[in-house]
């Protein structure tokens, strides 16, 4: 099924991107009316599941060939219910195997890496994946729209 | 737009790393090395200000994390001063503020040194 998207973007999937992404969709998000706090939760979400692409969906090996080396966003926002799509055609994964890790002995034992899926749960209101092997990988995250409290 | 910058200065057995600009995937590589070159020069304690950091991602907790547990298991520490709310945001919804000592300014961070 096709996405009607109000904004989309493909970016290659090079780190250097990060920023450009994380810029994007701020930008759009802002427009759609959302507050400082919410932003910086879309950001730091996209970021990290972008990240996971470029580091897990593409092997570094595969850098510099032509076939399927980019990653689509597409965003929306309809009736107060703001997606992103992620979109790539990279190595397939299964993400019920990911558990969220226990904080406290991941702190305990200074634990490296292996947040990013925590953290976009924890900032967006749904984040769900749809794998298709062979086909695509697409993880959708939902921020709703609530209105900030007015400063006065 | 900032990218990233990071400047490096000694106060006896102290460490200052001025960071400014991002931590992300992409350039949490470069802090990577500045730590990395504090562990193999035996410089243990480090105080990161980060006053002048707009944005942290999980790339960039990795780094630190991983620089960390090195400085303490050598009598050393990494202490993190001037913290933008943004970035003290992402560490305190990990649980990272309760691992790292987390100071209003470099002074503080001095003064928690000498006690130790």
């Amino acid at each position: 099924m096709e996405e009607s998207c109000q904004y989309q973007a493909s970016f290659t999937n090079d780190t250097a991107n990060l920023a450009r992404i994380r810029a994007f969709v701020r930008e759009k998000a802002e427009g759609m009316g959302f507050g400082p706090e919410e932003l910086d939760k879309i950001e730091l979400a996209v970021d990290e599941a972008c990240a996971n692409v470029i580091e897990h969906a593409y092997p570094p090996e595969a850098a510099g060939t032509p076939k399927c080396q980019q990653l689509h966003l597409c965003l929306k926002l309809e009736f107060g219910k703001f997606t992103v799509i992620i979109t790539d055609h990279g190595e397939t994964f299964d993400p019920s195997v990911i558990q969220p890790p226990d904080m406290s002995e991941y702190l305990a034992q200074y634990r490296v890496g292996g947040l990013g899926i925590y953290l976009m749960r924890s900032l967006m209101d749904e984040v769900d994946y749809h794998i298709q092997p062979g086909i695509k990988n697409e993880v959708r995250m939902v921020k709703f729209l609530v209105p900030e409290p007015s400063e006065s | 737009m900032k990218t990233f910058k990071q400047s490096v200065e000694t106060e006896g057995n102290i460490t200052f790393i001025r960071v400014e600009g991002y931590i992300d995937a992409h350039t949490a590589p470069e802090l990577e090395k500045v730590l990395q070159e504090m562990i193999v020069g035996g410089r243990y304690k480090v105080v990161l200000d980060f006053q002048q950091m707009e944005y942290i991602s999980s790339a960039g907790l990795g780094v630190l994390m991983g620089a960390i547990s090195t400085f303490r298991e050598n009598q050393g520490d990494m202490k993190l001063v001037n913290l933008p709310s943004k970035v003290y945001k992402v560490f305190d919804l990990l649980g990272f503020s309760k691992l790292f000592e987390i100071f209003d300014n470099r002074q503080d961070a001095v003064a928690a040194f000498q006690e130790a």
